[in-house]
């Protein structure tokens, strides 16, 4: 198992070795509501920490999806396509929404799962 | 509780809350030079005066019986059948507005579901909105979806498109940062699409299949601006792989109305259906699995994703959607082919009458088109204008978009001119001096 970190804007990310799995909290798809679609990036795509590299629509609101790492795009969650209730039934696991080959560390001013539980007010 | 929610007392209170003594303070940051004193109307004048008014400044307009009328350059007179108003007409779909709540409109919204199935049938593409304002806007939004789609921020103009369908294009360019190139020697790989107008603005036929795997080959997508009348008788755009298809829908059960209001129609692949601007209607089942109809993938649109939105188009032409919907169901497939190959006809058969007498030839021989062709004819502006004093609207002179074309003049026929009035024009057009 690798390290998971947070980001400020409800991302979360679970790196292992040079690659990163990025994903939305349960606390994000709590307040977005039904997801309806996830715009996701196509693999090979270069992304900077902090890029905008989807969007997420609900039934309430479409919203940026921000990279935690910077990197390749190695895979993008294709069973989103079909089935992007999976983001809402299973945030951490089933719904993750791309894999990128890290070409560095993770960028600084990721939360670890305590910093997140506090912005979060203690639900993770 | 008063209709008239303004009063003089409700006026007095709101200005005593804000603390100012009159409307006209309101505005002294307006130059005095800007605002008109007062406005001096007229008591006002009975019904009957009205109409009487009315009729009377309608009667300054030039009048072209339809039948005389070969001017085209992008709108046609074309038989409306009395369906098309029969329906159009009814106060349930002429007096609503945007009325797209799903538990109140169900005729509407199935009006719109229909609409959106003919324009796709009719393209041959996967899904279509439910219109937008005109066939110039249509071809900006295609465009602008493109850009999204692509990250890119370039499209080309390939071949003659409607000037005017160019100027809004630009206008849409400028504000939203990206730039329009003339040309296909302009196709790049940093191309987001290719626009083409098939048929072209002098209404020839161009290779529209050729400038669709040139797009693809440069990974931009290709946007096929059709006449939909066209489509009775030439390849869909989805038949050759364009991506996009748009137009105007004015030939669809609309008289052309000093322009407007006319009917753009966007169609598309839908693999880009969460790039399409405007609404979306879809069928569903309600709770008892009765069919119906509602509003759907709203989430692409400006409510929802704000900025993010390709698009900040909100509304549609529903009542023209309606009279495209009419026209279509009426005409069928054969009644459509059949208004198409009498254009066809005639207009070659006009082409071949013109052409034949001195002073006037074919612009472009050899050029293939389907019911608008241009002429090279001299003193062209003079033709014209002793033909308009005999009642007869004649062709286009394009020298106002094309400067080194100035001579050359478009004429369009459409089932409209009978063999009659084509006579009328030829013996017309011929007479006197060349």
């Amino acid at each position: 198992m690798g390290e998971r970190y947070y980001t400020q804007s409800h991302e979360w990310v679970l790196v292992e070795g040079d690659t990163a799995t990025v994903g939305i909290t349960d606390f994000a798809q709590s307040q977005l509501g039904d997801v309806v679609f996830v715009e996701l990036p196509d693999p090979g795509k270069m992304v900077e920490a902090g890029d905008n590299f989807g969007v997420i629509e609900s039934v309430k609101a479409a919203s940026d999806l921000y990279c935690p790492v910077s990197g390749s795009v190695i895979e993008a969650n294709d069973t989103l396509g079909d089935n992007p209730e999976l983001v809402n039934a299973d945030p951490m696991g089933r719904g993750w929404l791309i894999k990128v080959r890290m070409n560095g560390d993770p960028g600084p001013g990721l939360l670890d799962e305590m910093g997140y539980a506090a912005l979060v007010g203690g639900s993770l | 509780m008063g209709y008239l929610v303004h009063s003089d007392v409700d006026r007095a209170l709101m200005l005593e809350r804000i603390g100012v003594p009159s409307v006209d303070a309101l505005l002294r940051d307006v130059p005095s030079s800007l605002r008109l004193p007062r406005l001096n109307l007229d008591r006002g004048i009975s019904e009957l005066e009205t109409l009487n008014h009315l009729r009377s400044l309608a009667g300054q307009n030039r009048v072209f019986p339809d039948r005389m009328c070969f001017r085209g350059g992008g709108v046609y007179r074309r038989f409306i059948p009395a369906a098309v108003a029969a329906v159009t007409s009814k106060p349930e779909f002429y007096t609503a507005y945007t009325p797209y709540q799903p538990e109140a409109s169900q005729g509407t919204l199935q009006a719109i579901f229909e609409f959106q199935t003919l324009i796709a049938q009719l393209t041959g593409m996967d899904v279509s909105n439910a219109s937008l304002y005109d066939g110039a806007t249509a071809v900006a939004e295609a465009a602008m979806m493109a850009t999204v789609q692509t990250g890119r921020h370039e499209v080309v103009v390939a071949g003659r498109l409607h000037p005017e369908y160019g100027e809004v294009l630009r206008t849409y360019a400028a504000g939203r940062g990206f730039v329009v190139l003339e040309g296909e020697e302009s196709i790049s790989t940093t191309t987001a699409a290719v626009i083409f107008q098939q048929p072209d603005f002098f209404g020839l036929l161009i290779d529209a299949p050729d400038l669709t795997r040139r797009a693809h080959e440069a990974a931009a997508l290709a946007i096929a601006c059709v006449d939909p009348i066209s489509l009775a008788l030439l390849a869909p755009p989805g038949e050759y792989g364009a991506d996009i298809a748009v137009g105007e829908g004015q030939q669809l059960g609309m008289s052309p109305s000093f322009g407007g209001p006319h009917l753009g129609f966007i169609a598309c692949r839908s693999e880009l259906l969460r790039r399409l601007p405007g609404r979306l209607v879809g069928q569903g089942h309600d709770d008892a699995g009765r069919r119906g109809f509602t509003l759907t993938l709203t989430a692409r649109e400006q409510h929802i994703r704000r900025e993010k939105a390709t698009s900040n188009i909100c509304t549609n032409h529903s009542l023209c959607a309606l009279a495209a919907s009419v026209y279509l169901t009426y005409m069928g497939p054969e009644g459509l082919r059949q208004v198409a190959e009498i254009s066809f006809v005639r207009a070659h058969f006009l082409a071949e009458r013109l052409a034949s007498l001195p002073g006037i030839e074919m612009a472009f021989p050899g050029a293939d088109f389907l019911f608008e062709f241009p002429l090279r004819i001299e003193n062209g502006g003079d033709r014209l204008q002793r033909l308009s004093g005999l009642g007869i609207l004649a062709g286009l002179q394009v020298g106002r978009w094309y400067p080194e074309l100035r001579d050359v003049v478009t004429f369009c026929c459409t089932e409209v001119n009978d063999p009659g009035a084509i006579d009328e024009l030829v013996a017309a057009i011929g007479d006197g001096r060349a």
